[in-house]
């Protein structure tokens, strides 16, 4: 790995192993604690996320990773609190801890939450495009979040409006200010769509597949301002996606995720260098390269994700994984994997004996990488 | 934009002359094709060849068929005048000729309906756009509680039951039964504003009623559908009170299609709410229209035709100018 390895001077990000024990005020600033969100459908209960842990501090960016389904959005929603919007019938059941700056979020009133929405946290969306009201202009829009949490005039709304626009790089923005979301290109949309997120300086920003809907061209300029205005307001940073590249650029932590669950979580280097799950070893050989001479096929991971509804009782990756066979020492196919520690910060979820996994990640996985 | 409006007009123009070519073709082409004749319907039962003689050179009837259409048109935009032999009678634009029952130009009866219906059109539309979007906003907020599905349920009854149903029930329960109002007939807004009210009540709430259901079944199926969209979860993500979300952003959205569908209706209704104008005896142009078929009265017939044919043009280029007020992604080219 050459250009988008995470250098070796990031530092990791705090503690990114399983968080202290429930109840007491973690000391992260973002302490996520055996969330699960399940939806009841007719068809039975829907288990999106189930029993993911992980922390985040300030002037960090994690990356969770995965597959569509596996339950990334659901995360990232249930921090915003989004679940709780629209009818009580059709909420999912949510339980677990989100502790945000010292405060826990599943337990606080829906007004509180919505009063944290937009201020201290705020999120960027895939598709700018549909994700921005086509009848207001951009400016009102962002007019509207900052007014919404901030008591000033039209008139300092707009002025901090247009100086969002100038920071985030698109031109003339006194004039753009005034032009609908379908008069701008995809990648401004995406630059406007950040700003409106900024506008209140958060100090959680979720992005969710901020760079998908975007040519690639783009999508590099888009991550290398999130970084920037990172670095501007210090704020903490969960970048979902799917793409290993996004990442690699991003993140200082990485949490993997399959069938709701996190299957590996450690450091960028960790992951990238050390991973010590099939699924992660699936996702690096399965991913294009463009440092690479030969033109060997990509590999991608066989198999389909798992119905969140009938999660295999055992390992959620056992009938994909390639390795099925590898005898667990006794360990039976119903017994869930536990996340365990690898290294330092460094935690996978299988029931394979480090030695095994190890010698098949250098022998086998890295050497075709 | 102007070059819009003017290439609009234009249509408009066209497409009235296509409904007068049409209708003044079925009425009036169509009989001599099959051996009938427009002059024995004005002449009634009791004639003879001389009078039907003079008919057809009055009304024009001996003349070539294309003849015949270009006076009618400019009867319509200049007036124009019957030749009796005797005596040459002057019918002022816009005329549509002479009833051929009480033997008085069309225009100026119909020209005191419209009034009627207007009235009947524009109290009925504020009642339903009112409630019919308020029920269908509350359905969709509300969605599967008892709530929701009372109002659907009666929604479903509304669009059901025929005018002449509700209207009558009404009439029974409102006057004759509660006693809450009299039958009283209709009387101009300028003349009697309180008899206007009484008389206009009952066929608004009928008319409302009717209309209100369908459209409350459109903005909950609208709303719902604009709810799932990505704008409405990102007017969350800013920390909008959800009544803002579901007013500002939810609501505009929603309001796209039931602008055309209003525009359209009101159109229509204003060529005459012919059952419910007929039901509550609202001498309007509906009623106008179910009369003049009923004694076979071509010119009036033709005359609410294209009067109908105005209103719902002009109701279809007036919705196609809003769009744009409402959607900006709407350019009119």
């Amino acid at each position: 790995m050459t250009d988008n390895t995470p250098t070796q001077d990031k530092q990791p990000a705090g503690p990114v192993g399983v968080p202290e024990q429930g109840g007491a005020r973690p000391e992260a600033f973002l302490s996520v604690r055996n969330l699960k969100v399940h939806f009841p459908t007719d068809d039975g209960i829907v288990k999106s996320v189930d029993g993911l842990s992980f922390q985040l501090e300030k002037g960090k960016t994690l990356g969770i990773v995965g597959e569509s389904g596996s339950g990334k959005s659901v995360t990232s929603l249930a921090v915003m609190g989004l679940h709780r919007s629209g009818q009580a019938r059709s909420r999912p059941d949510i339980s677990g801890e989100i502790w945000l700056d010292g405060e826990e979020l599943i337990g606080a009133g829906d007004d509180h939450v919505r009063k944290l929405r937009g201020r201290q946290m705020s999120m960027i969306f895939q598709d700018p495009l549909s994700a921005m009201h086509p009848y207001y202009t951009v400016g009102a829009q962002i007019v509207e979040a900052y007014r919404n949490h901030h008591d000033v005039s039209k008139k300092a709304a707009r002025a901090r409006a247009v100086e969002m626009l100038d920071r985030v790089g698109i031109p003339e923005p006194a004039k753009r200010v005034d032009a609908y979301p379908h008069e701008f290109s995809g990648g401004m949309r995406q630059r406007a769509m950040i700003a409106m997120s900024l506008v209140n300086n958060p100090e959680l920003l979720i992005a969710d597949e901020p760079t998908t809907a975007l040519d690639v061209t783009v999508q590099a300029q888009i991550l290398d301002l999130i970084r920037d205005l990172q670095k501007e307001f210090g704020s903490a940073v969960i970048m979902i996606t799917h793409d290993l590249g996004v990442v690699a650029e991003m993140a200082d932590d990485i949490l993997v995720m399959y069938g709701g669950r996190c299957v590996e979580r450690g450091t960028a280097e960790q992951v990238f260098y050390e991973p010590r799950h099939p699924y992660t070893w699936g996702l690096l050989t399965s991913m294009p390269r463009i440092d690479k001479e030969e033109t060997d096929r990509l590999v991608p991971v066989k198999g389909s994700p798992p119905s969140l509804i009938n999660i295999p009782s055992g390992c959620a990756f056992n009938p994909r994984c390639p390795y099925a066979d590898v005898p667990k020492g006794g360990i039976t196919r119903t017994t869930r994997p536990e996340l365990q520690q690898v290294e330092g910060d460094h935690f996978a979820a299988c029931h394979m004996s480090p030695e095994d996994r190890t010698r098949i990640w250098t022998q086998e996985i890295a050497p075709k990488l | 934009m102007l070059v819009y409006l003017l290439r609009r007009l234009v249509n408009v123009v066209v497409m009235l002359v296509i409904v007068s070519m049409v209708t003044f073709g079925i009425f009036f082409m169509v009989p001599k094709i099959t051996g009938s004749d427009p002059a024995l319907l004005y002449a009634g039962r009791e004639t003879n060849k001389t009078a039907i003689e003079g008919i057809r050179k009055k009304m024009g009837l001996d003349k070539p068929i294309t003849t015949q259409y270009g006076l009618f048109l400019k009867g319509i935009v200049a007036g124009r005048d019957y030749d009796q032999g005797s005596q040459i009678t002057h019918c002022p634009a816009p005329c549509f000729g002479y009833s051929f029952k009480n033997e008085q130009p069309v225009w100026p009866d119909l020209k005191q309906r419209i009034p009627v219906t207007m009235s009947l059109a524009a109290g009925a539309s504020v009642l339903w756009l009112i409630g019919g979007v308020a029920t269908g906003v509350i359905s969709a907020l509300r969605r599967r509680t008892v709530l929701d599905r009372v109002t659907m349920i009666t929604a479903l009854a509304g669009v059901s039951l025929p005018i002449y149903f509700t209207g009558l029930v009404c009439s029974a329960v409102f006057i004759y039964s509660l006693e809450w109002m009299e039958t009283i007939n209709y009387a101009p807004l300028t003349d009697d504003p309180a008899a206007w009210l009484n008389s206009m009540i009952l066929p608004w709430i009928t008319l409302a009623f009717l209309f209100a259901a369908t459209y409350a079944r459109l903005t909950r199926a609208t709303m719902l559908e604009i709810l799932g969209e990505d704008y409405i979860r990102t007017a969350r993500a800013k920390g909008l009170k959800e009544q803002v979300v579901i007013r500002k952003h939810a609501l505009r959205s929603t309001l796209t299609p039931i602008i055309t569908v209003f525009g359209l209706d009101l159109g229509a209704l204003l060529g005459g709410a012919v059952l419910t104008e007929s039901t509550f005896s609202l001498p309007g142009m509906g009623k106008a229209a179910v009369d003049a078929i009923n004694s076979g009265d071509l010119p009036v017939i033709m005359g609410v035709t294209i009067i109908a044919a105005f209103f719902v043009v002009m109701a279809n280029l007036i919705v196609d100018l809003l769009y744009a007020v409402v959607d900006p992604r709407v350019r009119l080219t």
